[in-house]
C-alpha cells in the first residue's frame, strides 16, 4: 500500500456553510462567485482548448464566419439593394458590425446550451454552477479577438484610421458581454427545465439578427425613433463599434445609453431566475 | 471536539418521479399527441406544476439528523435505493433538501464519482488541473502537489497524451490520483470509488484511512462491509428514507446483515436511478423456491428462481423481451450474467404485466452477500437498467453434494464449479 503524506494543518475555521431548502429570490453570492475565479478560468481555458479541436481550419473559423457574412450581406445589401452605409465602404461597414454580433450569437448559442452540455459535472460536484455559462463568455473573446485583428487589416486597406473615440471600444465590449450574459443566463437556466430552448434559439438568434442594425444602418430610422432602438442592447453595441472604431458621424450616445440599461436590465433578471433555478438542475437536468 | 463539525436536522427530500415515457405506436396516435401535449404542458404550467406527465412524488430521505464530531470517520450503509446517495448528493450541495437542514464546519470535499470534470479531449496534464480546480483546490495546491499526483497516478509517461486515448485502467488512476490529493476538512465518499482492479480498490482505501487517520472528518458509503468495519469508527443504517439505526460500525453491520436477511420481494417501483426507454420497468423482486415460496436466502447449490415483475408503458407492444441479471460480488466484480435470449429464445407479445422468472438449478455461490444488477430488453432496444437493483444473500449448503462445504470467500474466491479429481500413478513418458 502506497503511503501517502497529507498535510496535517488544516486551514482557519471559517463562516459554517448551512444548507436548508430556501428557495427564496436570495441575493446572489458574488463573494462565492468571486472565490471560485480560478475554477472560472479552468474552465474557460478547457473551452478555448477543445472548441477547434478535430477540425480542419481551426481558430481560422473565428474569422470564416463574420468574414463570409459580411461578403454576402456586402453583394446583397450593398450591391444590390444599396443600402446606404454611414459614409463608410458597405464592407468594413458591415464587418465592423459582424464582429460584435458574431461573439454575442456564438456566445449566446453555446452558454444555452452549456449546462445541459455539463449535466454529468451539475449531478456530482458543486461549484457556483454560473460558471459554466460565464466561463462559455469568457472563452469567446478569443474568438472576438481573432476576428477584430481582420477588422484592422480591413482597416488598413480601405485606408480609415480610428479617432480618440476608439477607447471606447472596450466599454462597448463589456456592453456585448453583459447582453450575452444576460441572455445567456436565462436560456441556459430555462434549457435545463424545457429543451424547447434548443429548437427555438437558432431562429430567436437568426431574428435577432436581423432586429440589429448590422446590414443596415440605425440611421434609417428617424428620431426619436432610433433611440428608443437602443432596447434591443445589441443595437447600441454594434452602432457604438462603428462609432468608435470607423468615426461614423451617427453620436449614438443616446441609443448606447439606452441599450445599457436594457443590458443592465436584461443581466441581472437573468442572474436572479437563474440563481432560483439553481439549486434545482441537479434534479430535474 | 465539543462542536459537531457535521449537524443535520431533520432533513427530508422529496423527488417528483416522472411518468413513464410512452412511446407512439402508430402516427394518427403520434399526431394526436404532437397537438395535444402542448396544450397539455401549458396548461399545466399556467396551472404552476412543471412539463411532466403524472407528477407523483415520494420521499427519498425523511427525518433525517445526525451529528458528526470532527475527525470521526462515519459509515452509512443501506440497502440499494435507502436513500443515501441522496445524503450524499445533499451533503456535498449537488441538490437542494426540501426540509431540513444542515450545518458544515468546513470545507467540503465530495467524491461522488471518480474522473468528474475530466475532458477526453484535454491531455493528462490540463485534466489534472481542471478536475482539481471543480473539486475545490487553488490554482497554486494542485501546482504544488503536482508531481506527487503524476507519481501516484502512475501514468507519467503519457501526461500530455489526450486521455481519450487512455485505457479505462490508466483513466481511473489519473483521476483516482487527482482525487486522493484533495484535503478538505470534511471528506464524502460514495461507493462509487470502488471502482477498478483489486490493487486499485486497496489503494483506495489505503488512501481512506491514510485521510482518516490525519484527522479529517469523513462520511462514507460502501457496500463492502469489510472496509466499513476496518475504517470507520460509527455508523448510520438508512432504510427507506429514514436512519432506522446508529452506533458504533460493528453493531450497525450486524443491523443491517439483519435487514437484509429480512426478505420480502423489493418494491423497485420508486427507483429512479434507471437507464433505457422506459417501455418496460422491473417493480419488483424477490426470490422463491420449486414450490413458489419466497426465500430469506438463496442456498449455496440449491435451486432458486429469480422473479422479476414488470410493468409495461402503456401502448408499447412487449415484443422480443429479454431479461438480463447480471451477479457481483460485493466489491462489484461482474461474475456472471444470466440472458434470457442466449438460453432461448426472446418472449414475444407479453401481457402489459408479469413476471419474469430466471430458474437457476445449481447457485454456484459461496456463502455471502452479493449484488444483482437488471436490465430488460424490448425490441432489442435496452428498455429498463437498474445498477444494484437487489442484493442477493446466500447461505451456507451443499453444492457438490459431498456435504463439505467452502466457507471461506477470501480464501477460495466466489464461485463454486463441478470438478473431479483423481489420482494417476503411471509415470507418463513425452
Amino acid at each position: 500500500m502506497v503511503e501517502i503524506p497529507v498535510n496535517l494543518q488544516l486551514p482557519p475555521p471559517r463562516e459554517p456553510i448551512i444548507i436548508s431548502p430556501d428557495r427564496s429570490w436570495a441575493r446572489v453570492n458574488f463573494r462565492e462567485i468571486w472565490e471560485y475565479r480560478e475554477l472560472l478560468f479552468f474552465l474557460a481555458l478547457r473551452d478555448i482548448k477543445v472548441r477547434y479541436r478535430q477540425t480542419v481550419f481551426g481558430i481560422a473559423w473565428a474569422i470564416i464566419q463574420p468574414f463570409f457574412t459580411m461578403l454576402v450581406f456586402s453583394l446583397f445589401f450593398g450591391r444590390l439593394a444599396k443600402i446606404p452605409s454611414d459614409g463608410v465602404p458597405y464592407p468594413i461597414f458591415s464587418y465592423a458590425a459582424m464582429v460584435p454580433w458574431a461573439f454575442f450569437a456564438n456566445a449566446v448559442s453555446q452558454s444555452s446550451d452549456s449546462l445541459v452540455g455539463s449535466a454529468n459535472l451539475i449531478s456530482k460536484v458543486y461549484f457556483p454552477r454560473v460558471l459554466i455559462p460565464l466561463a462559455v463568455m469568457l472563452s469567446g473573446i478569443v474568438d472576438f479577438l481573432v476576428a477584430f485583428v481582420l477588422m484592422l487589416f480591413m482597416m488598413v486597406y480601405f485606408q480609415i484610421f480610428p479617432t480618440l473615440q476608439v477607447i471606447w471600444l472596450p466599454g462597448l465590449l463589456l456592453l456585448a458581454l453583459i447582453t450575452a450574459l444576460g441572455a445567456g443566463l436565462w436560456l441556459s437556466a430555462l434549457n435545463v427545465q424545457f429543451r424547447d430552448v434548443r429548437y427555438a434559439l437558432p431562429f430567436v438568434v437568426q431574428i435577432w439578427l436581423f432586429v440589429t442594425p448590422v446590414a443596415y444602418p440605425s440611421s434609417l430610422l428617424p428620431e426619436p425613433w432610433r433611440t428608443f432602438y437602443g432596447i434591443n442592447p445589441m443595437a447600441g453595441v454594434v452602432e457604438g463599434f462603428r462609432w468608435a472604431l470607423l468615426g461614423t458621424a451617427t453620436a449614438p450616445g443616446p441609443i448606447i445609453a439606452v441599450s445599457a440599461l436594457f443590458a443592465l436590465i436584461l443581466l441581472v433578471s437573468g442572474l436572479l431566475y437563474f440563481h432560483r433555478m439553481e439549486r434545482s438542475f441537479a434534479d430535474i437536468i | 471536539m465539543d462542536s459537531p463539525i457535521i449537524k443535520v436536522e431533520n432533513l427530508g427530500k422529496k423527488y417528483r418521479i416522472e411518468g413513464s415515457f410512452d412511446r407512439y405506436s402508430t402516427i394518427r396516435e403520434t399526431l394526436k399527441e404532437v397537438f395535444l401535449t402542448p396544450v397539455r404542458r401549458l396548461r399545466a404550467l399556467a396551472q404552476g406544476q412543471g412539463v411532466s406527465d403524472a407528477p407523483e412524488t415520494f420521499w427519498a430521505l425523511q427525518n433525517v439528523s445526525f451529528a458528526v464530531q470532527p475527525g470521526e470517520v462515519v459509515g452509512i450503509i443501506g440497502r440499494n435505493g435507502a436513500g443515501k446517495t441522496t445524503l450524499l448528493k445533499i451533503l456535498s450541495r449537488v441538490t437542494n433538501p426540501t426540509t431540513g437542514r444542515v450545518v458544515l464546519g468546513g470545507r467540503v470535499g465530495s467524491l461522488l464519482e471518480v474522473g468528474v470534470g475530466f475532458h477526453p479531449e484535454l491531455s493528462g496534464r490540463d485534466n489534472i488541473y481542471l478536475s482539481g480546480a471543480i473539486m475545490g483546490m487553488k490554482r497554486a495546491e494542485i501546482a504544488r502537489k503536482y508531481d506527487e499526483i503524476a507519481a501516484f497516478s502512475g501514468v507519467e509517461d503519457f501526461l500530455n497524451t489526450p486521455v481519450k486515448r487512455y485505457s479505462s485502467g490508466m483513466y481511473t488512476r489519473l483521476a483516482f490520483a487527482v482525487a486522493a490529493h484533495l484535503e478538505p476538512e470534511i471528506l464524502i465518499v460514495d461507493e462509487v470509488l470502488a471502482v477498478g482492479d483489486l490493487g486499485f480498490q486497496n489503494k483506495c482505501l489505503g488512501k481512506m484511512s491514510e485521510v482518516a487517520r490525519s484527522g479529517r472528518t469523513v462520511l462514507f458509503v460502501s457496500h463492502n462491509l469489510s472496509a466499513i468495519a476496518t475504517l470507520c469508527t460509527r455508523g448510520l443504517l438508512l432504510e427507506k428514507g429514514e436512519i432506522v439505526f446508529q452506533g458504533n460500525s460493528s453493531e450497525v453491520i450486524s443491523q443491517y446483515v439483519k435487514l437484509t436477511r429480512a426478505m420480502e420481494p423489493q418494491d423497485l417501483s420508486h427507483r429512479l436511478d434507471r437507464k433505457g426507454t422506459g417501455a418496460l420497468r422491473v417493480t419488483r423482486f424477490y426470490m422463491e423456491d420449486e414450490a413458489g415460496r419466497i426465500l430469506e436466502a438463496a442456498q449455496s447449490g440449491g435451486c432458486v428462481r429469480f422473479v422479476l415483475e414488470y410493468e409495461g408503458a402503456a401502448d408499447t407492444p412487449l415484443k422480443e423481451v429479454a431479461g438480463h441479471i447480471m451477479v457481483a460480488d460485493g466489491s462489484r466484480y461482474r461474475l456472471f450474467s444470466f440472458l434470457s435470449e442466449i438460453v432461448g429464445e426472446p418472449f414475444s407479445s407479453l401481457p402489459r404485466t408479469g413476471r419474469l422468472i430466471c430458474r437457476v438449478p445449481e447457485l454456484p455461490l459461496l456463502p455471502g452477500n452479493y449484488d444483482l444488477h437488471f436490465s430488460c430488453l424490448v425490441g432489442r432496444q435496452l428498455a429498463d437498467k437498474m445498477h444494484f437493483a437487489a442484493s442477493l444473500v446466500v447461505a451456507e449448503g451443499d453444492f457438490f453434494g459431498t456435504g463439505r462445504l467452502f466457507t471461506d470467500r477470501d480464501a477460495y474466491g466466489n464461485v463454486l464449479v463441478h470438478h473431479t479429481w483423481t489420482v494417476d500413478t503411471e509415470n507418463r513418458t513425452f
